[in-house]
């Protein structure tokens, strides 16, 4: 039995040796906001955060986790990067939305008042096919200048 | 009373005549200018969903008991299945079937391209069904490929007959063109990477097969699956709520499609064929390479005399021929048109549409070599495009439905203007230049395409059609309209969409077609509840009905007077009015396009050959604009795909063995949000009067198409350089600079000598 800490919520599960926190989270726990896209660390579709910081759960064994604590789309749902990203229009597919919103989210809570080039910089492991990009910019911009960072 | 008439049908400039019953009571356009609603910024009605992560798409799906499918695809770009054995898969873990050639049409012994399916298996887990695929025993018999495309015209191994087109006399309007230019022009190989991969989950309920699958169009997979499966087509139902984009790919059914429907067959069980990252980068349909001979001449005033071009598409084993020679043959007004189209089969893996399939690659080739002739006749590169400006189509001399080209001309000009204040930011290697490019596209959606509405008694109400929001915004977009006819504020209305079992047929969402094709079909099912509901409120409150509308949720009377859509509709109680609609014909004899220009400023490093791309302005007609804040996303993410294939992406074939070397997103080029430049976008916002109920055309192509060329002729701007080829690497640049020095040397000596 693994113990994981997700969205603050203790869970217990059954993981082969070599599961993917991906895996983990969207076929055991159900979690399904995080996306797999390439499943191999490129893309940024299946961000999550442990302890804050940002990661690739698709390339991040679940047995590797401990007891840091997991952060996924489903525990940002009342972000205000959520609704930002709304009155932007920075969701198209939507596909990669959640994970850029859990990188946003991470970005924004180390640094609440993040430049333009910072937020490209933290953003650029986050592909977007459909090009949302210039509002993404715009949504985590809103969130920076109203102070709801975190 | 329905009237039955012949119309013509275009997606992505492929005309058919097809029957069509339109409605005796069409609507009136609905007056130019925002409206309450329609023309309006407005947020996605399913925006939340989707950045909640609650969104569910295909790969989303998990139905009790599901299996995994994997699919064996072919090492080879060439090889015959000398003898294979399903058996050890069969006796694998977790194995519940496994199929192979004489299985499934989709399943080949003689695989003509990489990535080709030969066999699958379904197991009760992704992994073991993976695992499983080495134990199919196959014996190979490795074939040479066919790579080389000199070789391919040689043995003319074309998909189709060559299309040629020809008006006027191209010879003699060379011979009476004061500047000529002739240039080869080579566009690559671009992968849609959609990142929501190709996938779909079936299942068998008795005798109908359910198919959750990530597609364009819900209505063509139907149709292909009923037709693999013999089966009546309404025992297929077809469903995709959220999908996670498209770009062309996703217009069919796929092998995957097929195999996880006979896999669920066999098994009884629902089953997910899903391909992956490296599978989509190989297998799941490419924008084609093409070869571009062009010759143009012009008068010195600028008239253009002779466009010639000579177009070798390299599609692949399969697919179809773009109109890679439509801009050439319709972008300007030039008495003096030849063109050839080649499809080349080779045994790379097929084509499929992607984003103004052909547009892209030939609006590139023409609206370079135009600024090739601009510089030979010293002429302004924007007076020479007004100067040819078409006033009719070229091709028979029909009227354009609607045509904001110059308008759009006029609005770039200040644009275009900035170009001395660019240039003189150029400092040490760095050079600033500005370039501009028109864009000529398709766009008008057509027939049949249907809509239901009802309205209930708390006075919401709910739009019913079987099509699909591929992540452009129609969703938002037909909410919008319904609820403009309404007269409700959008967060009355529902949008139900994504399930052939729930709604009349939709159109496909390719060739910019959603919005032309199904607004219409959803403003006259809301305009036949309208009617209703002011027929009821003419009989209960004793007015004439001539005199009501419906304006801020209320039912309002020209006399004064009004009442809120409840009192009427909460009358009926738990009683709905059901309205429906359906999408008229195109207008007879008509030519209905999109058209727009973009303007590059760029910087290129003369000694690295880097290329930044600074600032686009884009301006484009599209008749009305529904949602103006979802168009300008439509816009930028257009121009953001474009700048990826300008300038970073590019499959790469080994030219030995035919496979695909890019099968991942890091060797793989796409843009990341560093590389946006600033993007300002406006459009014209004028309803084509010709056009349905509506005047709406489609935007998820026209951004797209002109981006390479603008840049490329910003970069000849700021250097000399003549960069011809796609993707523009900084190898490309520093090529066309020595060339373009080369040149000059050439020049001055010439000019020394005869000095």
């Amino acid at each position: 039995m693994l113990a994981l800490s997700v969205n603050g919520h203790s869970y217990e599960l059954e993981a082969p040796v070599g599961r993917t926190l991906a895996e983990a989270l969207r076929n055991d726990l159900g979690l399904t906001g995080t996306k797999i896209a390439c499943a191999e660390g490129h893309c940024g579709a299946c961000t999550v955060q442990l302890d804050g910081v940002p990661v690739l759960s698709c390339i991040t064994l679940v047995h590797t986790v401990g007891e840091r604590e997991v952060t996924t789309i489903e525990g940002l749902r009342e972000h205000a990067l959520v609704e930002a990203f709304v009155e932007a229009d920075a969701t198209q597919c939507g596909f990669c939305t959640p994970g850029q919103i859990v990188s946003a989210s991470a970005l924004l809570a180390a640094n609440a008042q993040p430049s333009r080039d910072e937020v490209r910089h933290a953003m650029s492991g986050n592909l977007c096919r459909c090009g949302t990009y210039p509002k993404i910019e715009r949504a985590i911009a809103a969130v920076a200048a109203r102070g709801e960072g975190d | 009373m329905a009237r039955l008439i012949k119309t013509e049908k275009e997606v992505e400039g492929r005309y058919t005549e097809q029957w069509v019953v339109v409605e005796e009571d069409a609507l009136e356009q609905w007056p130019e200018g925002p409206l309450e609603t329609v023309g309006r910024p407005a947020a996605r009605v399913d925006g939340l969903a989707r950045a909640r992560g609650e969104a569910r798409y295909t790969q989303d799906i998990k139905l009790p008991g599901m299996l995994h499918a994997a699919v064996l695809r072919s090492p080879y770009a060439r090889a015959l299945v000398k003898h294979i054995d399903l058996k050890p898969a069969l006796g694998a873990r977790g194995v519940r079937a496994a199929i192979g050639p004489g299985d499934l049409d989709v399943l080949t012994e003689e695989p003509n391209y990489e990535g080709e399916a030969v066999a699958a298996v379904a197991a009760e887990t992704a992994g073991q069904a993976r695992a499983a695929l080495s134990a199919i025993a196959v014996e190979w018999e490795k074939l040479e490929p066919l790579l080389d495309v000199a070789e391919a015209l040689r043995r003319e191994s074309f998909l189709n007959d060559p299309k040629r087109y020809e008006r006027g006399d191209v010879e003699r309007g060379l011979a009476e063109a004061d500047a000529v230019v002739e240039a080869e022009y080579r566009t690559q190989s671009v992968l849609h990477n959609a990142l929501e991969t190709h996938q779909t989950t079936c299942e068998w309920e008795g005798d109908t097969v359910v198919v959750y699958t990530s597609t364009q169009w819900l209505w063509g997979v139907r149709d292909e699956v009923a037709a693999a499966f013999d089966l009546p087509k309404d025992k297929v139902r077809v469903i995709c709520r959220f999908m996670g984009g498209g770009f062309g790919a996703k217009g069919s059914a796929g092998d995957y499609t097929m195999i996880a429907a006979e896999l669920a067959r066999r098994t009884g069980r629902p089953v997910h064929c899903r391909l992956d990252r490296r599978e989509e980068n190989v297998n799941s349909g490419n924008r084609n390479p093409t070869i571009q001979k062009l010759r143009v001449g012009a008068r010195a005033d600028g008239t253009l005399t002779a466009i010639s071009g000579e177009y070798v598409c390299l599609l692949g084993w399969d697919g179809w021929l773009p109109p890679t020679s439509g801009p050439a043959q319709m972008l300007y007004a030039c008495d003096n048109v030849r063109t050839v189209d080649y499809g080349v089969r080779l045994n790379s893996p097929p084509m499929d549409a992607f984003r103004a399939p052909g547009f892209v690659e030939g609006t590139f080739g023409l609206e370079c070599v135009l600024d090739e002739l601009a510089a030979k006749l010293d002429l302004d590169p924007l007076e020479l495009r007004r100067r040819n400006h078409a006033d009719h189509d070229p091709l028979d001399e029909r009227p354009f439905s609607g045509k904001e080209l110059m308008e759009c001309y006029s609005r770039a000009e200040p644009h275009w203007e900035r170009r001395h204040e660019v240039h003189a930011r150029s400092q040490g290697p760095w050079k600033h230049g500005v370039g501009l490019a028109t864009q000529l596209w398709y766009g008008g959606g057509g027939p049949p395409s249907y809509a239901w509405v009802r309205l209930s008694g708390d006075g919401t109400a709910t739009v019913l059609t079987a099509m699909q929001d591929i992540g452009t915004g129609t969703r938002t977009a037909m909410a919008q309209i319904a609820a403009e006819e309404l007269g409700l504020p959008v967060e009355r209305v529902t949008v139900e969409l994504g399930d052939t079992a729930h709604g009349p047929y939709a159109a496909v969402s390719g060739g910019s077609s959603t919005t032309p094709s199904m607004g219409p079909a959803v403003r006259a099912a809301a305009g036949d509840v309208a009617r209703q509901v002011r027929e009821i409120a003419a009989q209960r409150f004793d007015v004439e009905e001539r005199v009501l509308s419906l304006a801020g949720g209320k039912v309002v009377s020209a006399d004064g007077g009004s009442w809120p859509l409840e009192e009427i509709t909460g009358l009926l109680e738990d009683g709905q009015i059901l309205g429906q609609g359906a999408r008229g014909p195109n207008p007879a004899g008509m030519r209905v396009m999109t058209y727009g220009i973009q303007v590059a400023e760029v910087a290129v490093d003369v000694e690295t050959g880097e290329v930044v791309v600074d600032r686009i302005y884009a301006v484009h007609d599209i008749g009305r604009v529904i949602n103006p804040l979802g168009a300008e996303s439509q816009i930028e993410g257009g121009i953001i795909q474009a700048i990826g294939h300008t300038l970073s992406e590019q499959r790469l074939l080994d030219p030995q063995t035919g496979k695909v070397l890019t099968r991942t997103l890091d060797s793989y080029k796409l843009p990341t949000i560093a590389d946006v430049p600033e993007i300002v976008s406006e459009l014209v916002d004028k309803p084509d009067a010709h056009l349905t109920n509506l005047g709406s055309k489609g935007l998820g192509e026209p951004p797209i198409v002109p981006t390479a060329a603008a840049i490329a002729n910003a970069i000849r701007d700021a250097t000399g350089a003549d960069v011809r080829s796609l993707p523009i690497t900084r190898e490309e640049v520093l090529n066309a600079l020595r060339e373009a020095e080369q040149r000059q040397r050439a020049e001055e000596q010439v000019g020394a000598a005869t000095a």
